[in-house]
């Protein structure tokens, strides 16, 4: 099967969509002329043109809100914020206006609009740039928050969100966008609210997505080794819609949780999964369920310190192993 | 951008701003039939009786939240709304009303919304702020100041890449002109030549703050450092707005040009009606107002001048307009409100479609 980068499937999917949808636009700062701040988007712009791949000002307020008003009247923007820390500047058109607006008309608009971009620390940019808001975006009722880990999920995830018609928040990764995947060939699309189990074990279940999938791979992987523990390690892919469901499943067979997630500890989505996990499943727990999360502090700067900040495969098995106790 | 041309502002008072003659004579005004003339009349009425009623309501404590009246301001949104064409859209901030009824809304789901009733336009889920009615090109009634703008410019953008003659009218209040989001939406506009129409509808006062304290310079003035055109208008004449807007508007749709249009107007009531309306306006200013520049008055004189209505017949329609605000709420009265199971409707397009849902898992939490 041909490999491709996480890039390179996000990109295949957008030309898909805009191949088969003439009011697919695809908009954002640097998304044409410059190729993508990312590279994400490169040659889109000399394949479709410049009515369907658009360069914006830095002016996310205004340009996601005129993409918002856009969908309104059937356009399927997709747009791209250069981090998805500058959703701060627009939030009032991402969560008043997007979440919103069906609400309050009684049902009578849907706006079919994707806002995509990376998501993550880990690339030393400090506090303004490292945001992960996914349990921000996912408190608004009206959205769908998608953070896919793979290259193959990011395809068939992406092109389901272009094609839904509620706004979705897609959350990228920067230190993904290079890793490379199997794509089949040909089209597929992957539902969004379906988790997929990416290890399949006995004696802990992981509940984690978007990177944090890759450290709980590695720490499974020393787990068995080192410990001969049997780990299962289940990637949500998708935030809101939950596939609560394949988390419980996977409960009942391991008896023991701990949820990695690239969040402040806070309200986390990661509270929201333990809160949901005691109350479904409370007789299938044999022991407290545990966290590992980014440590309670803005973004460091410092790069080897971020690393620890951030969920690392060492954090995960250190407590996994509490978990396992 | 350096190469790109100065747009020459327009400047209405070059053609007579405070001359109402010359308005009605302009050619969108002159082939108006009698029947439309008063039907502006009428509908101007029909807002200042809806909203009496709605405030009467209020008072009664049968509606909630916040109220902001339009009255006085009438001829704005008549004026405009009467403008529209097939593939004009048009969204507005949160003192909505007027243009809900401008752009043809029924009184009776406005003033039920109103009661938080499940018959109201957007079944008692928006309220007094958010109405809506897309089957009409009316896209809100939106609560945050300024918000509306950048949407407004993306039904331009959707208008324009649909590749449809057609505008839209993205109004706000004099409050909204210092919001980042209007200046992004102006940038945007002007770059992409999106036809769009600013519409700032000057009442004076940014809730409790007059324009004086509150906006530095000239409000539309401002459409220039973008290179848009810009005009200005009095908002107590129905002949003047529509001439001016006509002239941008069809700009708009023909060339594909956006533009700001400040239209000068005035609030009789408060920002909403909790305000205490006296600590930031004096009593007599607003009788000076109703006496000699009330929009339906001076409406009123025009028609009877031109022989286009008697006082009979006026007196008629206000009859009418207050009966049609009572019809409205008595039937919001009479209307029954949503239930607990109203509350997780309307939040997702899939889940109110779920013959067509595609994704899994849950979407409410509880």
């Amino acid at each position: 099967m041909p490999q491709f980068t996480y890039r390179e499937a996000i990109r295949h999917a957008l030309a898909e969509e805009l191949d088969r949808d003439p009011n697919v636009v695809i908009m954002g700062e640097e998304v044409a002329q410059f190729n993508g701040a990312y590279k994400v988007t490169e040659g889109l712009l000399a394949k479709y043109g410049p009515k369907r791949i658009v360069d914006t000002p830095i002016s996310e307020a205004g340009f996601i809100g005129m993409g918002i008003g856009a969908s309104m009247l059937g356009i399927r923007p997709v747009m791209e914020l250069m981090f998805w820390s500058f959703y701060s500047v627009a939030f009032d058109q991402i969560l008043n206006n997007a979440a919103n607006v069906r609400y309050m008309s009684g049902g009578q608009i849907n706006c079919p609009i994707v806002i995509r971009g990376p998501a993550n620390g880990g690339t030393n940019v400090g506090a303004t740039h490292s945001h992960t808001p996914e349990n921000v975006l996912a408190n608004h009722p009206g959205v769908k928050v998608v953070v896919p880990s793979t290259a193959y999920d990011a395809k068939g995830l992406l092109k389901s969100a272009i094609r839904d018609n509620d706004p979705v928040f897609f959350l990228e990764n920067t230190i993904l966008y290079g890793d490379k995947g199997e794509i089949p060939e040909g089209e597929y699309l992957i539902p969004l609210g379906k988790a997929d189990i990416k290890r399949v074990g006995s004696d802990l279940t992981i509940v984690t997505y978007g990177r944090c999938v890759l450290h709980s791979l590695a720490a499974a992987e020393r787990l068995a080794q080192e410990h001969k523990v049997s780990v299962e390690v289940v990637d949500l892919r998708t935030i809101r819609p939950l596939d609560i469901n394949t988390v419980l499943a996977s409960v009942a067979k391991t008896h023991r949780v701990l949820i990695v997630e690239e969040q402040k500890p806070f309200a986390s989505v990661g509270s929201q999964l333990a809160y949901m996990i005691q109350r479904e499943a409370f007789d299938e727990l044999d022991a407290p369920i545990h966290r590992v999360t980014t440590i309670d502090a803005p973004a460091i700067y410092s790069p080897p310190v971020e690393v620890v900040q951030l969920p690392n495969p060492d954090r995960v098995v250190a407590e996994a192993l509490k978990v396992l106790a | 951008m350096s190469n790109k041309p100065i747009a020459t502002p327009v400047k209405p008072d070059a053609v007579g701003a405070n001359n109402p003659t010359d308005h009605r004579q302009a050619p969108v005004n002159a082939e108006l039939s009698a029947a439309e003339r008063i039907n502006l009349y009428r509908t101007m009425v029909r807002i200042r009786r809806f909203e009496e009623r709605s405030l009467r309501a209020y008072q009664a404590k049968k509606i909630g939240g916040f109220l902001h009246l339009y009255i006085g301001q009438e001829a704005v949104a008549v004026a405009c709304c009467s403008l529209m064409g097939k593939h004009d859209h048009v969204i507005t901030a949160y003192r909505d009303h007027g243009h809900a009824i401008a752009v043809g809304m029924d009184t009776k789901p406005l003033m039920a919304e109103l009661y938080g009733k499940v018959t109201g336009c957007s079944k008692g889920k928006g309220g007094s702020m958010h109405y809506f009615d897309p089957s009409r090109n009316f896209w809100g009634g939106h609560g945050i100041v300024g918000g509306q703008v950048p949407l407004g410019t993306g039904l331009a953008y959707a208008i324009k890449y649909q590749g449809l003659k057609g505008a839209a009218m993205a109004f706000m209040g004099d409050g909204a002109v210092n919001q980042g989001a209007v200046h992004e939406a102006y940038n945007i506009a002007a770059l992409w030549d999106l036809p769009v129409v600013f519409v700032i509808e000057n009442n004076g006062y940014s809730m409790g703050t007059s324009q004086a304290r509150s906006s530095a310079g000239d409000l539309a003035r401002r459409g220039d450092a973008y290179h848009m055109a810009w005009g200005t208008c009095d908002g107590h004449d129905v002949y003047e707005v529509r001439s001016v807007m006509n002239e941008f508007l069809v700009r708009a749709r023909e060339q594909s040009k956006p533009a700001v249009v400040e239209i000068k107007t005035y609030r009789y009531r408060g920002h909403s009606v909790a305000d205490p309306d006296r600590t930031y306006r004096d009593k007599s200013e607003i009788e000076e107002y109703q006496r000699t520049k009330d929009p339906i008055t001076v409406f009123r004189a025009l028609l009877t001048s031109e022989g286009t209505l008697d006082e009979a017949a006026a007196d008629a329609i206000d009859a009418e307009a207050r009966a049609e605000a009572d019809n409205a709420a008595n039937f919001a009265e009479a209307s029954p409100f949503p239930t607990a199971d109203d509350i997780q409707k309307d939040v997702y397009w899939e889940a109110d479609n779920p013959e067509h849902r595609k994704s899994e898992g849950l979407l409410f939490f509880t």
